[in-house]
């Protein structure tokens, strides 16, 4: 079973790699932003969600994680980041968002057993502008997880390939 | 430990800012501070600033970490700089790899200035 297969059966309905990539966002805000990152309770409405940083996975596992928040959340990111106003952080929010996804992404490889060694990330890319749909090749699952930054969601994907 | 010139490599503005910011709080006195966004840039402020440390991400485009720590190698003037590599290829594998390429420690992101401290003050005493 390679590791893609071991992601896809769930455990009590929900994909097992979710409390994972959970606890490798929730470690990167903690200790980069001093920040606790909480469950949402609901989906948010993606259309607010205007910021989307990616890194793409090859080698043992293909696939892509994405990182998507608003502007506001964003700017915040930034300032907790670099210990600045979120004024003086604006120029510097699509480098932050990059560099999250860049370490969310790391961080949930190495808590994947097996994977740490066979996988290699990509630099990240961002996006800016909420329209959009992303489709992939050959898709063969996707996990997301909503987390709260600051009372504000936060969207943490990986879409894998076969 | 006082006086402490380092250079730091990484693509992102931030990241650099954060592990500054984060050699500072380790308690480790930076009196000056050089950046670098890839391995390239890094060589050619290695041929201008004499520093005593440097740390450095490994996915960069241009030149990554590890091909600036063997390029590094070849630089008679800085070859003897320490070199610790900050990055998320954390698995053992790219340390493996990261060390024998002549990188003296290695600090998984995200990270603690306690982490950073314990990395890099051996490097800085000559015990790594």
């Amino acid at each position: 079973m390679n590791a893609v297969d071991q992601a896809l059966p769930s455990e009590q309905g929900r994909p097992c790699w979710i409390p994972l990539l959970e606890s490798a966002a929730q470690e990167v805000f903690e200790l980069m932003l001093d920040s606790h990152l909480t469950l949402a309770a609901k989906q948010p409405d993606p259309a607010g969600l205007n910021v989307t940083s990616m890194v793409s996975l090859t080698g043992e596992l293909y696939g892509t994680m994405t990182v998507r928040c608003s502007d506001q959340s964003a700017g915040l990111m930034a300032s907790k980041m670099l210990g600045v106003d979120v004024e003086k952080a604006a120029c510097q929010m699509w480098d932050a968002v990059g560099e999250i996804c860049n370490m969310v992404a790391g961080n949930f490889k190495n808590k994947v057993a097996g994977l740490g060694d066979g996988c290699l990330l990509s630099v990240p890319a961002v996006i800016t502008g909420a329209d959009y749909s992303l489709h992939l090749v050959a898709e063969a699952g996707s996990f997301q997880t909503t987390l709260l930054f600051e009372g504000a969601p936060v969207v943490f994907s990986l879409q894998v390939y076969r | 430990m006082d006086n402490i010139r380092a250079l730091i490599v990484d693509d992102s503005s931030v990241m650099r800012k954060i592990v500054e910011r984060s050699l500072r709080q380790a308690g480790i006195g930076i009196s000056q501070v050089f950046e670098a966004a890839n391995g390239a840039e890094a060589l050619g402020a290695l041929k201008e600033h004499t520093v005593d440390l440097v740390l450095c991400d490994i996915n960069m485009p241009v030149m990554d970490g590890l091909e600036f720590v063997k390029q590094l190698s070849l630089l008679d003037i800085a070859k003897d700089t320490p070199v610790v590599m900050i990055t998320t290829e954390g698995s053992e594998a790219h340390v493996v790899q990261a060390l024998s390429a002549g990188a003296r420690g290695y600090i998984r992101k995200p990270f603690t200035p306690d982490q950073v401290k314990e990395h890099v003050v051996p490097v800085l005493t000559g015990k790594l």
